[in-house]
């Protein structure tokens, strides 16, 4: 597909509808697989790229796309750091998958409807929106720049035909609304199909405007801007159940908002010492209960959460359960602290029990078991013995998030060296697949990859040390109701789906 | 190891460890068994001192960010502080003033940077709650610890860091200005760079004298953060210094 010249700028793209232009060969992947079953197999559905980087590219040269993706998709040096994706989200029907960047963009990717003539294109996500949510601001009072980056996007439930979001970066929330025109009316009195007035002696009968149909154009607009409530680096955002209020979390403390009101917050928790030389740990996720709309969780940077009611007291410091995990002492090191330290929290999807990541494990809890997780899961194991390395280049400070299927029933994270992992809660088994342009060909299902911790390497084993720390998988997603995944791997975002039968 | 019941020399022992090693993955814990052949003959401090090292680099490095990454910062600090509690077991007995058993400048100069660190932190930590009360109204104080549930015994502030050799867990005493008498210390005996002002913690009990020694490193940190805090306070410069290198 050849961009046309005024498709070239990415910011024209929100008014467009865009076929297919994420698979290097051209061809969408089939759905279609051969075998496999216990975990499932997994096939690439689709991988898609920021549109930035081809409107640029064809801007210097008129490339058929196809080239476009298969020359620079080798060549990193095309990929900037504003193209990173940061977050990545499904809406609460799977139609739509929302994902931020660095460069505070959202691009929201719709799924392709269904249709006879082409069953292979099904489950495939195209984009259908893009626009700039955040942009870089500088405080003046403490001189320092705020990122402009996106930490998170949460959907609200759709109530009418139009879509709505919230994106927030290190300080401020936004609500937006995107929505379709596909009619637009016509036959004014005053104004000519063009637009200029016309001059009313020359009107001689009168009409009623009409509705025709037009291009779709899919816009978005900015309805609500939460701003100037965070002291702190905002890292979580959640929608309540109620779908009136929603609350935004920061380092220290968590404010609660209603939708419709954007000039004050409730702050219902505070963890801030009065001496900030007592400062001992930060609050590093936070959400609401799905069913619950009084319940919410927030985990530490000392790998604990706390579970507050509302109803309780305004302030919600006093905890109604608090989740902690005793320390393995055979495990005790310098780092036990920094790898017990929660990087996201997230409740099953029948409320009943949360997941936490750390950062060599996942760990499901029962809401009615305060002093263990009922089931652990090594990650990458093999990293404990590396930690002080992991110290030194920082890598041990990255924060994976995690994710429930829409059953419950399987859990995701990511890893290094573009692996993800999943792990079925009832069978016990796990997969690490990887996410990585190499390894994925149109019509082959994910091979299962493995570690190799020692003694002899076997042919497709890779090696703790050949791992890349550089591509890392921290955020993902998981359809709501079908199995369908999104992968964010730097600016790839990779779309993979169970075999179809 | 010791295959087959053969006796043998240490030497080869040694080597096969060695050996063992490179092949199994490499196990960065290892300072922490005391059993092993390379801790027994080097002293356990050596190894938690480059940690340490590390770790006061990187708590450098994050206080020197236009806006410090606040967990980044928790985590570390609360990791430097584990490892000078593992390097003083004995902090809790009164410190015998004595010669160092292991002797250097460097652990002098740990010493007296941690010191420096701890005003720092504590400064530029409590410039943060100062900053938000220029805008915020103060937030109700909570009735427990800020955990939300009582603490037994709390951690040490920050600002009660004791200054102690990381080595030994002797206190340093005054000599230590003798080995500085050769460098310039005219650049710091200017008074708008008195440390009782602006509202700067005072370092541990015995830090006055330390004060005093012009370490280049203390100093050099003291610098960059009283410019910040005298720009944020004054707020005239603030729009004039080009903002810090970004997270």
């Amino acid at each position: 597909m050849v961009l046309q010249p005024s498709e070239r700028h990415y910011r024209d793209w929100s008014h467009r509808r865009l076929g297919p232009w994420c698979s290097p060969t051209g061809s969408p992947a089939p759905l279609s697989c051969e075998t496999g079953c216990g975990e499932g197999s997994w096939i690439l559905v689709c991988r898609l790229l920021v549109p930035t980087q081809v409107s640029l590219l064809s801007m210097e040269e008129d490339i058929d796309t196809r080239k476009i993706n298969n020359s620079f998709l080798r060549d990193h040096s095309y990929a900037t750091e504003a193209d990173i994706i940061s977050t990545v989200e499904f809406n609460h029907t799977g139609e739509l998958l929302a994902t931020g960047d660095k460069g505070g963009r959202v691009v929201i990717f719709q799924r392709e409807q269904e249709s006879k003539n082409q069953v292979h294109r099904r489950g495939e996500y195209n984009v259908y929106s893009t626009f700039q949510s955040h942009e870089p601001e500088f405080d003046y009072l403490k001189s320092l720049e705020i990122e402009e980056k996106i930490n998170k996007i949460r959907w609200l439930p759709q109530q009418n035909a139009a879509y709505f979001l919230l994106s927030t970066n290190d300080k401020t929330v936004k609500l937006w609304k995107v929505s379709e025109r596909d009619k637009r009316p016509e036959g004014y009195n005053l104004k000519d199909e063009e637009g200029r007035l016309r001059d009313p002696a020359t009107i001689t009968t009168l009409r009623v405007p009409v509705l025709r149909p037009m291009d779709l154009m899919v816009e978005a607009t900015p309805r609500r801007v939460f701003a100037n409530a965070h002291t702190y680096h905002i890292n979580s955002i959640s929608v309540n159940s109620d779908y009136e209020t929603y609350m935004s979390a920061d380092d220290l403390r968590i404010n609660l908002w209603n939708f419709e009101i954007t000039n004050q917050s409730f702050n219902i928790v505070d963890i801030k010492p009065a001496n900030m030389e007592e400062l001992t740990e930060v609050i590093t996720a936070a959400e609401f209960h799905p069913h619950h709309c009084n319940t919410f969780v927030y985990s530490s940077s000392k790998g604990t959460i706390r579970l507050c009611d509302m109803r309780a007291s305004a302030l919600c410091d006093r905890h109604t359960k608090f989740f902690e995990e005793p320390e393995d002492p055979s495990n005790r090191s310098f780092f036990s602290e920094i790898i017990s330290s929660i990087s996201d929290v997230k409740f099953s999807h029948s409320g009943r029990y949360i997941m936490t990541r750390d950062y060599l494990t996942v760990k499901v809890w029962d809401l009615n078991m305060e002093n263990r997780p009922i089931e652990t899961y090594q990650v990458h194991d093999y990293l404990r013995s590396k930690l002080c390395s992991l110290y030194e280049n920082d890598c041990i400070f990255d924060k994976f998030e995690c994710v429930w299927n829409g059953s419950d029933s399987v859990i995701m994270t990511g890893s290094y060296n573009n692996f993800f992992r999943m792990f079925d809660r009832n069978t016990k088994r796990d997969v690490t697949l990887e996410a990585s342009r190499e390894n994925s060909k149109p019509r082959a299902i994910l091979k299962p990859r493995k570690v190799c911790v020692g003694g002899k390497r076997r042919k497709d084993e890779i090696s703790v040390d050949s791992l890349d720390f550089s591509k890392k998988i921290l955020h993902t997603a998981w359809h709501p109701s079908e199995n369908i995944i999104a992968v964010a791997a730097t600016n790839n975002l990779y779309i993979f789906q169970d075999k179809v039968n | 190891m010791l295959s087959k019941g053969l006796k043998r020399k240490r030497e080869e022992e040694e080597e096969e460890e060695e050996e063992e090693e490179k092949e199994a993955l490499a196990v960065d814990t290892w300072w922490l068994d005391s059993d092993h052949p390379a801790v027994a003959q080097a002293p356990p401090a050596v190894a938690s001192s480059s940690l340490f090292d590390l770790s006061v680099l990187k708590l450098h490095h994050s206080l020197r960010q236009s806006e410090p990454d606040l967990r980044h910062l928790v985590l570390v600090v609360n990791t430097l502080r584990r490892i000078q509690a593992s390097m003083v077991p004995t902090a809790a007995l009164p410190p015998v003033p004595s010669l160092p058993a292991a002797p250097g400048m460097a652990d002098s100069l740990l010493a007296s940077s941690d010191a420096a660190l701890s005003a720092s932190m504590a400064s530029l930590l409590e410039d943060l709650s100062h900053i938000e009360g220029l805008s915020q109204a103060p937030q109700p104080l909570a009735e427990e610890g800020p955990q939300g549930r009582p603490i037994g015994g709390a951690p040490p502030s920050l600002g009660s860091l004791d200054l102690l050799d990381p080595a030994t867990g002797c206190l340093l005493d005054d000599g230590l200005e003798g080995l500085f008498e050769d460098i310039d210390t005219s650049m710091y005996d200017s008074e708008l760079w008195a440390p009782a002002s602006e509202g700067l913690k005072p370092g541990p009990e015995d830090g006055s004298g330390k004060e005093d020694t012009p370490e280049l490193k203390e100093t050099e940190l003291k610098d960059t953060e009283l410019d910040y805090l005298m720009d944020v306070l004054v707020g005239t410069q603030a729009l004039e210094r080009p903002p810090g290198p970004g997270r």
